[in-house]
């Protein structure tokens, strides 16, 4: 719930009115390096909404910035502290320039893209609108998207200029039980690739249907980037989740072990599954940024377009 | 080979049990157990960790906290994932990546807890798994053959457990069927070599019925003695004479284990009386019982233990124990745990767990120095002060079993 004055949310307390100084008073207590500044995003939320709607998101966001700046102006203990202006703007082209256009005039530090949550369907519908947002922010400061973690959306959004995600797509995955094991590695050695192609192909075998999985609070269908250990096949395999991985729980241990870790409930399934899906998940963006910096990203798209499902 | 405690001299040690020192009012020992994945010092208390896991706990945090030993669950792992599985992947040890040492029950205990799906012969007990609806016969012949495959360095044979508030004929029965178990477990055993097969002295809380087993299972040359069928629902006063009675007919040379006890106080007082082994699901389960609805949050400390969720902690910025060493308390506060005991992730049961297993093997540590350094009885009144407020100020059944082996408390 908007209006002019807040943004209300729900938590274990109960509902709270988000004020904006009541906004930056906490930002005053947690002093962070960075914090996205209270924005009316709420029509992300909504199916079908007005352009007038969508235009009051922008307009109070706006509001909301300017009034947070002017705060942490006043504040000397903020000074360190850096804003990160958000935009809005719904699906409508001309509202998003809009919004893009004059939260860069502000002096906020970088930008968060809000409202390209979904599923993979609505981002790639996205996808032109993310591309002439982040064509009017500067390329000096750092943009951010919220909502899009999966391998292949990433990609198509560092293409389209955004710098940070966030990394719920790995924690996700742990919470359905599932590892991740898709390879980003684009320029193996041959024997490396031989092996790999006979293990991706076996995996993409056994994954013609789409299994959806009802966990709590995680509706989520398994994607083809990652092996469910809960299968009766991993009953006996004492390979590590992912040959050659360094992470604690590939050092460590079996697939078969976790498998039993998971069937028989055990709270260390999902330490030990954490701790190899962050691993795995940021050595995926380590090679992105190699691929980047020496040109060979569309082999890296390639090879993740090959897996996605 | 006579039974009796045998007055064996620190130098002629038995086969797994050195004694380090003892104490010369009480009959508190100091000793090291040698077990083919390495020493442990004694008194020793042992995690568990049912289902080849620790709540949570990585390996790594455990041996990190000094831990040697830890206990296995013969019923459930032999359920899921099985001996053969295991087997497979190089022992418990290998399936778990645990180097150190194992202790697996026999599943016995499982029949008390889990009464109405079981039933017991002569044979054995049978079960019906909760998991497939399969009935299983575990025999002390089944249950000596899932543990050979399970390869833990300690293993226990199958008794006939009763709960210590049962009366009447059903104790003698199982006390003399126990003795019966420990002969066919011992002929069943496949690997006395590698693995240490334990009596479990049963009787309930007749003394006269616990005197026989004791005689009777002396006489059998196994390397250790349990003392089970107590820790259920019997009183302390009844409790710590069992124990008492127990460890006067053990023989000295070799490790007494006492089952199913961790509350510190009875590891202070049990040491005391003579056992050197204890485990209990105590500090991990009240770390983190009942996860699914209803977080304890309930941490070990010097003066009992602590309430976490409670509002009182929430702004108080200390560890949970300034003396303690343990990660969580070298890193975290009071008031951040408080905070995530109200939040919907499981961290701050994690962070618990390793305090509350610190706390356990701390305090055995203490105990054990205290031992060597010829001063158990002060560090008994000074632990009952921290506990109680003052000495003189502990549960009775306390100060009676303490004065029985010569330790006062006024």
């Amino acid at each position: 719930m908007v209006c002019w004055q807040s943004v209300s949310v729900w938590s274990v307390a109960g509902r709270v009115e988000m004020t904006v100084s009541k906004f930056m008073a906490i930002q005053k207590a947690l002093q962070p390096d960075w914090f996205q500044c209270l924005s009316d995003g709420e029509v992300s939320c909504k199916e079908a909404t007005s352009i007038k709607r969508v235009r009051k998101s922008v307009d109070r966001s706006l509001l909301f910035l300017d009034n947070c700046l002017r705060l942490q102006e006043e504040s000397e203990v903020l000074q360190k502290s850096v804003i990160i202006g958000v935009i809005e703007g719904g699906d409508v082209m001309e509202e998003r320039l809009r919004s893009a256009r004059e939260t860069a005039k502000r002096p906020v530090g970088g930008f968060l893209l809000d409202g390209f949550q979904g599923n993979p369907t609505t981002l790639e519908a996205r996808l032109r609108l993310l591309s002439s947002v982040t064509a009017e922010l500067p390329e000096d400061k750092p943009r951010l998207i919220s909502g899009v973690s999966r391998p292949d959306e990433v990609l198509e959004c560092i293409e389209r200029g955004v710098d940070l995600f966030e990394s719920f797509f790995p924690y996700q995955v742990t919470e359905r039980g599932c590892a991740l094991t898709f390879s980003f590695d684009y320029q193996p050695n041959p024997e490396e690739t031989l092996l790999q192609q006979n293990g991706t192909q076996e995996e993409i075998k056994c994954m013609d249907q789409i299994k959806k999985i009802e966990t709590t609070g995680c509706n989520q269908e398994i994607t083809s980037f990652e092996i469910n250990l809960k299968e009766k096949k991993y009953q006996e395999d004492f390979n590590p989740l992912v040959r050659g991985c360094s992470c604690y729980c590939c050092k460590n241990h079996t697939r078969a072990y976790i498998h039993h870790l998971l069937v028989t409930n055990e709270l260390l399934a999902g330490v030990l599954l954490m701790m190899h899906n962050f691993e795995h998940y940021f050595g995926f963006f380590h090679y992105i940024r190699e691929a980047l910096k020496s040109d060979k990203l569309a082999q890296l798209k390639e090879l993740i377009h090959r897996q996605a499902s | 080979m006579a039974g009796a405690a045998t007055q064996a001299s620190l130098e002629s040690a038995p086969r797994i049990m050195r004694l380090v020192a003892e104490c010369s009012r009480s009959r508190a020992r100091a000793g090291e157990l040698w077990l083919p994945h390495g020493t442990v010092a004694t008194p020793v208390f042992m995690p568990v960790g049912t289902q080849a896991t620790m709540k949570g706990i990585t390996t790594e945090q455990l041996d990190a906290l000094g831990c040697r030993i830890c206990l296995g669950n013969t019923y459930h792992l032999g359920l899921r994932p099985g001996p053969e599985l295991i087997q497979k992947a190089n022992g418990l040890h290998g399936f778990m990546n645990w180097p150190h040492n194992l202790l697996t029950d026999s599943g016995g205990f499982q029949m008390v807890s889990l009464v109405s799906l079981s039933e017991v012969t002569e044979e054995g007990v049978r079960f019906r798994s909760p998991y497939d609806g399969n009935e299983t016969l575990l025999s002390p012949e089944k249950s000596v053959q899932i543990q050979n495959a399970l390869g833990s360095d300690i293993i226990m044979q199958l008794d006939d457990v009763v709960s210590s508030t049962v009366t009447g004929p059903r104790v003698e029965e199982a006390m003399y069927r126990s003795i019966r178990w420990l002969d066919r477990c011992i002929a069943a055993h496949q690997r006395p070599d590698k693995q240490n097969l334990f009596a479990i002295i049963q009787g309930g809380l007749d003394a006269d019925l616990r005197a026989t087993c004791l005689e009777e299972m002396t006489k059998r040359d196994v390397p250790g003695f349990a003392i089970g069928g107590l820790s259920g629902g019997e009183s302390k006063s009844q409790f710590w004479r069992m124990v008492a009675l127990s460890t006067s007919r053990l023989p000295k040379d070799k490790p007494r284990y006492l089952m199913g006890v961790g509350y510190a106080t009875d590891l202070v007082v049990c040491v005391a009386l003579g056992c050197d082994m204890f485990d209990c699901v105590f500090p991990t389960r009240t770390a983190v019982r009942l996860w699914q609805k209803e977080r304890f949050g309930s941490a070990l400390v010097p003066t009992g233990n602590l309430q976490l969720r409670k509002k009182v902690f929430e702004k108080d910025f200390g560890p949970i124990d300034p003396e303690c060493t343990c990660p969580t308390c070298q890193k975290h506060s009071r008031a951040f745990l408080h905070a995530l005991l109200h939040s919907d992730n499981t961290a701050a049961l994690h962070h618990l767990t390793v305090h509350n297993i610190a706390y356990q093997l701390q305090l055995m540590s203490a105990v054990r120095t205290s031992i060597v350094e010829k001063r158990f009885p002060d560090f008994v009144r000074d632990f009952m002060g921290a506990m109680y407020g003052d000495p003189t100020l502990c549960p009775t059944w306390a100060t009676d079993a303490l004065a029985s082996v010569g330790i006062t408390l006024g």
